[in-house]
């Protein structure tokens, strides 16, 4: 295996920022080696590091790959490549797939695909069987697999009993059961944010109440059985307080919101076109302050893509048919860095280390950049500017809703398990 | 020809391009009373027809107004199209494009496909009805009724009554009426009002025997019997007790009130049997002017842009 020398940048990580080289060798940081002591490092690969951080890689909890099933829009290999290029070194495989992964089986399937994949694919697997609300999937032999967060997104577990039962079940597990909140009966089906440009468009909507009543009644759940939630995607102001509350009583929850969240509003649905279209849908300008602010003040654990990629023709059809979702792996860093005004160490806490730590991934990622560590790196350029081309993107899909943006902060480099597979913002295979 | 001007909805419209389309609206009006009610305005052209959802006046006066305009007219029907066999929106749009038209006209029971469709063509694009969003040239076909027996918009006050939510004439109406200078109460029970009529530049009431004595025109929507499945409503006949223009409820309007309905009409349910052939009733109108408005629209969108008489030749030689 190639030897890499990461020089002339800035570490950045959990414990702190100092101007060091980094040495990688057989898959691990062989060397830390601050400028200060002028030493050259010799290696294989030598990394341009100047003027950029030099992190931990991220980790996303929420990518959806989309295989098995719909290879149209995604497969493991590519979705991984979208991901390595936005400077992710892990990513957690969602379990909607056809079929969904629900059984060891296909559990086993993706985790072999993953191993040729260009960065590190964990996956997730469904609460229920069919993710059809009504048998718990075989928690203890897919957690012997190293599943650590079941969910059934793209739906909630409706039945509340049930979801009591899943908590009580998993918490002898030690895994975390994640859940995506939609009161499906409340939610009718909703295209967009019920409210005022809803009802201009004419558009079915769906009411912010339909999240959050679900965040209510996992609360309750936590804290009746004691039970690990993890809540997804949260996208409302109310949704936030309550997580707030809840964690202000001691209980074991955790949330991720997405950068389109804290980016885009409902009134991007105005032009009709199905690339706005996402679950839960875009909010209001009230809501989008509300998730900034739950990020600034530390309510929000993490920042996850729930990168969806869609094929052209699914996103072609009519507002109201076309298939929720949108991509996220290669803007994220960038929208992030653009359009939250934290530092960079705040950011990296947000995208690499804390999600690390909730899906127990962080005995290879998001850990300290330090002799020893496994190589799982990214070299961020924090004043790069980009344009966001759908065209130039690595995923199969090109669903992005910001074409034509301008972002500053892109990724430069990424190194997993000790190779380059993104060397100066190209993918190396 | 990019930049291909679109008819999408009236809340893009300003009141100038409304009263322009309605004083075309006049001479189209005029040309229909002719013993030869066709001009060659649109000879050359070639218009199309996309609904996805039936309809039976919207669709018949826009036909027989590309006649009058002498355009030629490509039928598309769905149910006998490659719909049928799974084609797509964009690939069928794609296929009517290729073939050469200036203008299609969409219907579709989503909101929005209109907008879509002229994303994907260079031709023009007129919305004959998207979902529950716009169906602009009902509400043009209103305006021009109601200025016909009434004189006028500015300074009336219209009640549209029933399902406001789920009604691309309601949203339509709302903004061509009030552009043009009226009033507009909303009577609904709450459950068919939009979640938020914020923005709107409406009043909004439930008692429709305190409205209706105040209002020059009362606009009832048709009630749809899927309403009650979706816990809506309890029935028709609460209904019809509360919200129908029943014949009682005629004696509350003034003298000069007119009566209005988009059709089709539910007889027995928002308007009573009798109430609707009323002298008082312009259902009828609505039909008839929507050829001409029909007309104004397509001409408005794909004429020379010259001198009128010279495209309506025969005017004088009446």
């Amino acid at each position: 295996m190639k030897s890499i020398a990461v020089r002339g940048g800035e570490v950045v990580d959990a414990t702190g920022r100092r101007r060091a080289d980094v040495l990688v060798e057989d898959g691990r940081i062989a060397a830390v080696v601050p400028q200060e002591e002028g030493r050259d490092l010799a290696a294989d690969l030598t990394l341009d590091a100047g003027g950029c951080v030099v992190a931990p890689g991220l980790v996303d909890l929420h990518t959806h790959l989309r295989q098995p099933g719909a290879e149209e829009a995604e497969t493991i290999e590519t979705g991984a490549r979208a991901a390595a290029l936005g400077g992710f070194t892990c990513v957690l495989a969602m379990p909607n797939t056809t079929p969904a992964i629900d059984s060891a089986g296909v559990a086993r399937e993706v985790l072999e695909l993953g191993r040729a994949a260009c960065c590190d694919v964990r996956t997730s697997a469904a609460i229920t069987v069919g993710r059809a609300g009504t048998q718990l999937t075989p928690m203890a032999e897919l957690a012997a697999l190293g599943v650590r967060l079941f969910t059934d997104d793209g739906t909630g577990v409706q039945d509340g009993r049930l979801m009591r039962r899943a908590l009580e079940y998993a918490s002898a597990l030690g895994v975390v059961l994640a859940q995506h909140c939609e009161d499906a009966v409340l939610s009718g089906g909703g295209a967009m944010n019920e409210g005022a440009w809803s009802s201009r468009l004419g558009l079915p909507g769906q009411p912010p109440e339909a999240e959050e009543v679900m965040v209510m009644r996992d609360i309750a759940l936590a804290r009746m059985t004691g039970g690990r939630v993890h809540f997804q995607h949260l996208s409302t102001r109310r949704s936030l307080e309550l997580v707030a509350a809840a964690k202000a009583d001691g209980l074991r929850v955790t949330c991720e919101v997405t950068p389109h969240h804290f980016t885009l509003t409902e009134a991007a649905c105005a032009t009709y076109d199905p690339v706005f279209k996402v679950n839960p849908p875009l909010r209001t300008d009230d809501d989008v302050a509300a998730v900034r602010a739950g990020v600034a003040a530390g309510v929000v654990d993490c920042i996850a893509t729930d990168h969806a990629p869609h094929a052209p023709e699914a996103k072609e059809q009519p507002f109201d048919q076309a298939p929720p979702g949108m991509l996220g792996l290669e803007t994220a860093l960038a929208l992030a860095l653009t359009h939250l005004d934290l530092p960079i160490t705040e950011v990296l806490a947000l995208m690499s280390w804390r999600p690390a730590a909730i899906i127990g991934a962080d005995d290879a990622h998001g850990g300290p950049v330090a002799e020893g560590r496994p190589a799982n790196l990214c070299v961020i350029d924090p004043t790069a500017t980009w344009t966001v081309d759908p065209d130039r993107l690595a995923s199969r899909s090109c669903n992005t809703p910001y074409t034509g943006m301008r972002l500053t902060g892109r990724v430069r480099h990424t190194v997993v398990d000790g190779e380059a597979v993104v060397v100066d913002a190209e993918a190396q295979r | 020809m990019s930049g291909a001007r679109h008819l999408l909805g009236i809340a893009e419209l300003d009141v100038a391009d409304i009263e322009r389309l309605l004083r075309l609206t006049d001479s189209f009006v005029e040309v229909g009373r002719r013993r030869m009610p066709k001009v060659p305005a649109l000879q050359g052209r070639t218009v199309t027809w996309l609904f996805y959802e039936s309809s039976t006046r919207t669709r018949l006066s826009f036909e027989q107004a590309a006649k009058r305009l002498s355009a030629d007219t490509l039928n598309f029907s769905v149910p006998t199209s490659s719909v049928n066999k799974g084609e797509s929106l964009r690939d069928t749009v794609a296929t009517i494009e290729a073939m050469g038209v200036d203008a299609i006209v969409v219907r579709h029971a989503s909101s929005g496909v209109p907008h879509q469709v002229a994303r994907w063509v260079s031709g023009s694009v007129i919305n004959a009805g998207d979902g529950w969003h716009e169906h602009p040239t009902q509400a043009l076909l209103d305006c021009y009724t109601i200025r016909d027996h009434l004189g006028g918009l500015d300074g009336l006050h219209v009640a549209i009554v029933g399902d406001i939510n789920h009604s691309r004439v309601a949203r339509s109406d709302v903004w061509a009426f009030t552009k043009l200078g009226a009033e507009v109460t909303l009577v609904a029970p709450p459950t068919l009002l939009p979640p938020s009529v914020e923005g709107w530049p409406v009043r909004v009431g439930h008692d429709l025997d305190a409205v209706l004595p105040t209002v020059d025109v009362v606009y009832l929507l048709r009630m749809q019997r899927e309403r009650m499945a979706e816990a809506l409503l309890p029935s028709l006949r609460e209904y019809t007790a509360c919200y129908g223009l029943t014949r009682r409820r005629v004696d509350l309007l003034r003298d000069k009130a007119i009566v209005m309905h988009p059709g089709p009409m539910n007889r027995g349910v928002e308007i009573a049997a009798d109430v609707a052939d009323l002298p008082r009733s312009a259902v009828i109108d609505q039909v008839r002017n929507g050829v001409a408005v029909r007309m104004a629209v397509l001409y408005d969108l794909l004429g020379s842009g010259a001198d009128l008489s010279r495209d309506l030749p025969g005017r004088d030689a009446r």
